[in-house]
């Protein structure tokens, strides 16, 4: 593979769909507008597999999310893989009972009998102009019910290692996609590239703060990280990949290398996975912290339409270099 | 005319025999539950499925072990008459580790695969939708099975039934939709709560095969089931069964009944399925020694399956950490 080969992320997402129903025929793929004759998926995350895999394995679906999630965990209950898409996230609300009720508590409530290999993707963001009701960061709340792992993308590659090795997981897993990063192109990776489930990946090293973060701020504080080692601060930046079950060792490995800590997401702050995150490293590590951890997310609103208050609501670098900059002392 | 009706639709006498007894399999399991929580010897939140036995025991027997149920928390008689084990099913019920499931799932989350029974749900209305997604993977395997899912007559109120019957129209899936309408939604009687006359009156509108019966009858219930069935395997898509029942008892055992008529209580008495199947079986021919020895093996089983339940150890607490994810929970 040459360098200068990219992808961009709706790409990797494509390729690591086609992969997955190339090498397993028990993959399948339900969700609203996905075939080719509806387009390949509102974003083109699907184009081209029902042509290659027929719409047996290549369903459209009505705009029907319990219907959808339903028969997603029925067909994984009978042995096969699907790949639910739920167009955004903000739609998993109106199929929370099949996805909280059933398919994460559906192995515990068997005794094992049973199990639900379902992946399902749905995408969000603010920063395009949708509004309140197609942009939320929701993550927290299934990250808080035991029995399902949430998984979010920083780049291409590593999204289509995250996606098949979601698909390949017997449990149910929630693969969130950014709206803003579609387009975003990044290194092509090499066939049968994974990345494993529940394993963070430390992208800089450093000996004065750790940022801990996962998907679209992940590549913002990789530019912050730069420009911050010209003032001669060293961050170190952990992006989480699996936000449930998270990294601990990886993370308070850092934290107790570094002594402080950052984090940051574009979920809102309040009752947000920093929350949790930054509970865990005072538990562990409180003696060994020089500052208490800080947690960066976006402000507690729903998602506004008007441009200068969608920016507003987000979180932003000049909130993290401050909060580095006052922890650093 | 009724007379030769009943002939054209007649089913063969092992058939009625079998559907007595899985019918009787039900009536005692039910029975046992009830005068045990009476004398205190269990303690449970129970659902009594007292006067529907014979309207599961008509669809089980006309589906194969390996045919899929989805069932709902009010449900023992559909999975008695699918053919669980009792010793299993009453362990389970106790929260004992020799259960279905562990213990871990308890009375409203029976599952077990070798049976077909596939779910049992708390929530009203959800197994409709994933009623679907077995009897996909069925279409989509060419497996052969097909797919029942059981329901109250108050679950046609919610969104996830209206959702899965227009998709299995659709998708023409292998599934037979159950609707076991015994008149109440839990303390709201049908008329309070639905504004359809009847629940196959829904079914035009999702382009759906419907057929309302007496469930309590066995040769109406088994025939129009087997014929739901017959369709399902051929490939020609879903059914909407309404089979007419009464919920002879609460909503939970030792509930409140008084918002039940008086007069329609005593009119259920006077239909109750179980003595009238007795003597329809009496009136066939079959020897009063031949049902005597059905229910002797019954109590049988059933004595059993209690002792064993009793007898079985609890989960160790280890368990909270297995089967919550694949990989166990770390201590």
């Amino acid at each position: 593979m040459s360098t200068t080969d990219k992808i961009s992320f709706a790409q990797a997402i494509n390729q690591a769909l086609d992969e997955a129903m190339g090498a397993d025929p028990k993959v399948m793929v339900f969700g609203e507008d996905i075939a080719d004759e509806q387009g390949g998926g509102v974003f083109k995350a699907t184009k081209g597999l029902s042509g290659k895999y027929g719409t047996g394995r290549v369903r459209t679906t009505p705009i029907a999310e319990q219907a959808i999630m339903g028969a997603a965990v029925g067909a994984a209950i009978a042995g096969y893989r699907p790949v639910a898409e739920i167009m955004f996230m903000n739609f998993l609300t109106v199929c929370m009972d099949q996805l909280v009720n059933h398919a994460a508590k559906l192995r515990f409530m068997s005794g094992g009998k049973t199990w639900v290999p379902l992946t399902v993707r749905c995408t969000t963001g603010a920063g395009v102009g949708f509004g309140g009701q197609h942009s939320d960061m929701l993550e927290a709340w299934f990250a808080h019910v035991p029995g399902m792992k949430v998984v979010s993308a920083s780049n291409p590659a590593e999204a289509k290692g995250l996606l098949l090795s979601a698909i390949e997981d017997d449990d149910p897993t929630l693969f969130i996609e950014d709206i803003m990063m579609y387009s975003q192109q990044g290194e092509a990776p090499a066939p049968g590239f994974k990345v494993p489930l529940g394993k963070a990946r430390v992208r800089r090293e450093g000996s004065d703060v750790s940022v801990i973060t996962y998907g679209r701020p992940v590549r913002l504080m990789d530019e912050m990280a730069e420009r911050l080692a010209g003032e001669g601060i060293n961050v170190e930046v952990i992006d989480l990949r699996t936000i449930a079950p998270f990294d601990e060792e990886t993370v308070l490995n850092s934290v107790a290398k570094t002594g402080r800590a950052v984090i940051v997401h574009e979920a809102i702050k309040s009752f947000g996975t920093g929350a949790e995150i930054s509970s865990r490293i005072h538990e562990e590590l409180f003696s060994d912290l020089k500052a208490p951890v800080q947690r960066i997310g976006s402000k507690y609103s729903p998602v506004p339409f008007s441009p200068p208050l969608e920016q507003a609501f987000l979180y932003s670098e000049d909130e993290v270099t401050t909060a580095i900059k006052r922890i650093m002392g | 005319m009724a007379q030769q009706l009943d002939q054209a639709n007649d089913i063969d006498g092992a058939t009625l025999v079998e559907i007595f007894r899985r019918s009787m399999r039900v009536y005692k399991t039910d029975e046992r539950f009830r005068q045990m929580l009476m004398s205190g010897k269990l303690r449970l939140v129970y659902y009594p499925v007292r006067g529907q036995e014979v309207l599961s025991a008509s669809m089980m027997s006309a589906i194969n072990i390996d045919d899929y149920l989805v069932t709902t928390y009010r449900g023992v008689h559909d999975q008695v008459a699918k053919g669980i084990p009792l010793k299993d099913l009453w362990a389970e019920f106790t929260g004992k580790v020799t259960g279905t499931c562990k213990g871990k799932g308890g009375p409203m989350h029976i599952t077990d695969p070798d049976t077909g029974v596939m779910v049992t749900t708390g929530i009203v209305g959800a197994g409709l939708p994933i009623a679907n997604g077995l009897a996909l993977a069925s279409q989509q395997s060419g497996d052969g099975r097909v797919t029942v899912v059981s329901f109250g007559d108050g679950a046609t109120n919610i969104g996830a039934f209206h959702e899965a019957l227009n998709l299995a129209s659709l998708w023409k899936l292998p599934v037979i939709f159950l609707c076991q309408n015994n008149r109440y939604a839990e303390h709201t009687a049908y008329s309070v709560g639905t504004s359809a006359k009847r629940i196959i009156d829904r079914a035009p509108g999702y382009s759906m095969e419907a057929v309302r019966v007496d469930g309590n009858n066995p040769i109406e219930m088994y025939n129009a089931a087997k014929a739901a069935v017959d369709r399902a395997r051929a490939g020609e898509g879903p059914t909407l069964i309404e089979a007419m029942t009464y919920r002879m008892l609460g909503h939970t055992f030792g509930a409140d009944f008084s918002y039940v008529p008086k007069e329609l209580q005593e009119e259920a008495k006077a239909n109750d399925p179980i003595p009238a199947f007795h003597q329809l079986l009496l009136d066939r021919g079959v020897a009063a020694e031949e049902i005597a020895a059905i229910e002797a093996a019954i109590d049988a089983e059933l004595d059993a399956a209690v002792e064993h339940a009793l007898a079985s150890e609890y989960p160790g607490l280890e368990e909270l950490r297995i089967d919550v994810l694949k990989e166990e929970i770390r201590a």
